[in-house]
């Protein structure tokens, strides 16, 4: 056995109790508690028809009390999942009922939470698979998103809006905007972008790609020389002696100072024309501790960050899914 | 450190949280506009970053809801769009006499990033024709006066990185002045301060900030001292305070062993 599978074992033995105890805590909470559920009250909703229309010819409905309802209007009913201080009462009362697909899913983000933190043990194939969910997920709902939100209302119901009024969303005005044909060029753009799958030809994506790379460099740099250069040298030049009502204040004044003591040694270390020795050195040098000082903040904030993120999925584990400490 | 995070939470660990300047900020930002106000919340976050932004997304809606505040939601991220929904939900449990329309409103999620505030600080019809739910801003209450961003009173915008708030301060609040309060993650908030006061009118930075947002919500409004919903960040402070003494400790005895090592000469 070499000495680097000493630590791996040792690491392999805490977790293996820490998984023990897990599943003693997790029986135990079951057998005494409703740990893993989602019970559920409904709520009935129902609209009728009004018989009028908008001014684009789409039909009005009017919310209506649910118990009326007749063949002709709309029914539907939600969910809404009960807090943990009133669960017995309203299971007691028959009011709630278990949710089976709310319990699967609760279950699910449950495992796939353990298993993305089971990474701490190693790269394992329960965190791979996890991995591959978010991002498979995610990216299929962006796609979704993508088309519902933003082709189909920015661009084909600008196109073509009476079809798409009338296949997907009614509210839409059936009239084309001014200028509509100019929505041509973005419809162009995507087919030549799209040509990259085409066997032969990809060269042909490269004009839409460039077109987008002029368009962001040309914005960013507008919002970067504006906001962050010119703004940013107008708000480092202030006063050094500053004066209030009192008299002088000796705290903003010493900020003043402090800042602008900071910005110009800051700066001097990123100057490289002379070369860092003597008054430059030191001021450089000087520099370099309040640049250190700044990461030292950043990596504070970031620490707490992930401590927050880790906070939020034990409270998930510890509240939602095995109810040792209450739900808010 | 996972005990030191697990412990706090079982036992639930609470400290008092004091009102830092930073937080007064922001929340004198809102709380000093007059009631009804037009204020668009811009979250620009996914679940990745819930933990740490969703408790000061929600302050943000109590503290609009109750001040009575118009609420126009959007999101730059597309996986922003189910968090806006998350806040609406809390409109509609919590002040179920706010109305959709005519008290708050959604706009769906739209690509293009600072193309997208550029364009809706001149024309929010040309990128939003439809609310979320598919209606014409013409026939919203709320919308049906409102011409571009220029016409809101406030601007918040909840962030976890690009686009988020740079953005925001590049092309709303610099050339255009419209006032604008941030909360954003810890990794953000160093690069956000410098724009304070004169680009941001206030930032709360990560969690910590985002607790100290509620305690000045709790003293100001008795009613929301009293929602346990409404002290999630607070809560989350408990960990925080436990782990961040155990990572001093750890940072101290690291410290003591390497001076004492070398002092022996085995460093």
């Amino acid at each position: 056995m070499s000495s680097a599978d000493t630590p791996r074992k040792s690491n392999g033995l805490i977790w293996a109790v820490i998984f023990v105890i897990g599943a003693i805590m997790l029986v135990w909470s079951m057998s005494t508690s409703r740990t893993g559920q989602v019970w559920v009250t409904p709520e009935q909703h129902a609209f009728t028809n009004t018989g009028e229309t908008n001014n684009y010819g789409v039909a009005i409905w009017k919310s209506i009390d649910p118990s009326t309802a007749i063949d002709a209007d709309i029914t539907w009913t939600t969910y809404s999942s009960v807090p943990e201080v009133e669960l017995e009462d309203k299971i007691t009362s028959k009011e709630a009922t278990l949710s089976w697909s709310r319990t699967i899913g609760l279950w699910f983000a449950a495992i796939f939470t353990l298993f993305i933190l089971s990474f701490l043990v190693g790269d394992n194939p329960a965190y791979k698979f996890a991995e591959a969910m978010v991002v498979g997920t995610s990216a299929g709902y962006v796609l979704v998103i993508n088309i519902w939100d933003v082709f189909v209302p920015n661009l084909l119901a600008k196109l073509m809006p009476a079809t798409i009024q009338a296949w997907a969303l009614p509210g839409i005005s059936p009239e084309h905007v001014d200028f509509w044909w100019l929505y041509f060029v973005p419809l162009i753009l995507i087919v030549m972008l799209l040509w990259q799958l085409m066997p032969s030809g990809g060269w042909i994506s490269r004009w839409p790609i460039a077109f987008f790379i002029g368009i962001t460099a040309g914005y960013r740099m507008i919002g970067y020389v504006e906001a962050d250069l010119v703004a940013q040298i107008k708000a480092g030049i202030v006063p050094l002696w500053v004066t209030g009502e009192g008299g002088f204040e000796f705290w903003s004044s010493f900020n003043a100072c402090l800042l602008t003591i900071a910005t110009l040694s800051a700066m001097t270390y990123f100057f490289f024309s002379i070369e860092h020795k003597g008054i430059v050195g030191k001021t450089a040098r000087l520099g370099i501790w309040f640049l250190m000082i700044t990461f030292g903040a950043s990596f504070g904030y970031t620490v707490m960050g992930r401590i927050a993120l880790l906070a939020q999925r034990l409270e998930f584990l510890f509240g939602e899914w095995l109810h040792f400490i209450p739900v808010s | 450190m996972f005990l030191a995070i697990a412990i706090p939470i079982l036992a639930r660990l609470v400290f008092p949280e004091f009102v830092s300047k930073q937080a007064k900020m922001v929340f004198d930002a809102i709380d000093d506009l007059p009631d009804g106000s037009n204020v668009l919340l811009s979250y620009d976050f996914d679940p990745a970053s819930q933990g740490e932004l969703l408790p000061m997304a929600q302050a943000f809606t109590r503290h609009c809801s109750i001040k009575g505040h118009k609420q126009y939601y959007m999101a730059l991220w597309p996986l922003g769009s189910p968090m806006v929904d998350l806040s609406i939900d809390t409109i509609e449990d919590e002040y179920p006499d706010m109305v959709y329309g005519e008290d708050f409103m959604k706009f769906s999620y739209k690509a293009g990033s600072e193309a997208v505030i550029r364009m809706i600080m001149t024309d929010l019809r040309g990128m939003f024709p439809l609310d979320s739910k598919g209606t014409q801003l013409d026939q919203i209450p709320m919308t049906k006066n409102i011409k571009n961003i220029q016409d809101m009173d406030l601007i918040i915008n909840v962030s976890a990185g690009d686009p988020g708030t740079k953005q925001w301060v590049q092309f709303a609040s610099t050339p255009f002045g419209i006032t604008i309060v941030s909360g954003c993650t810890g990794v953000q908030a160093p690069q956000m301060y410098p724009y304070i006061p004169e680009q941001l009118a206030g930032v709360l930075g990560a969690i910590k900030a985002a607790a100290e947002y509620e305690a000045a919500l709790a003293e100001a409004y008795p009613s929301i001292a009293q929602n346990k919903k409404a002290q999630e960040a607070k809560r989350r402070m408990g960990p925080q305070l436990i782990a961040h003494i155990l990572m001093i400790v750890f940072i101290l005895v690291g410290n003591w062993i390497f001076f004492v090592g070398r002092k022996r000469g085995e460093v």
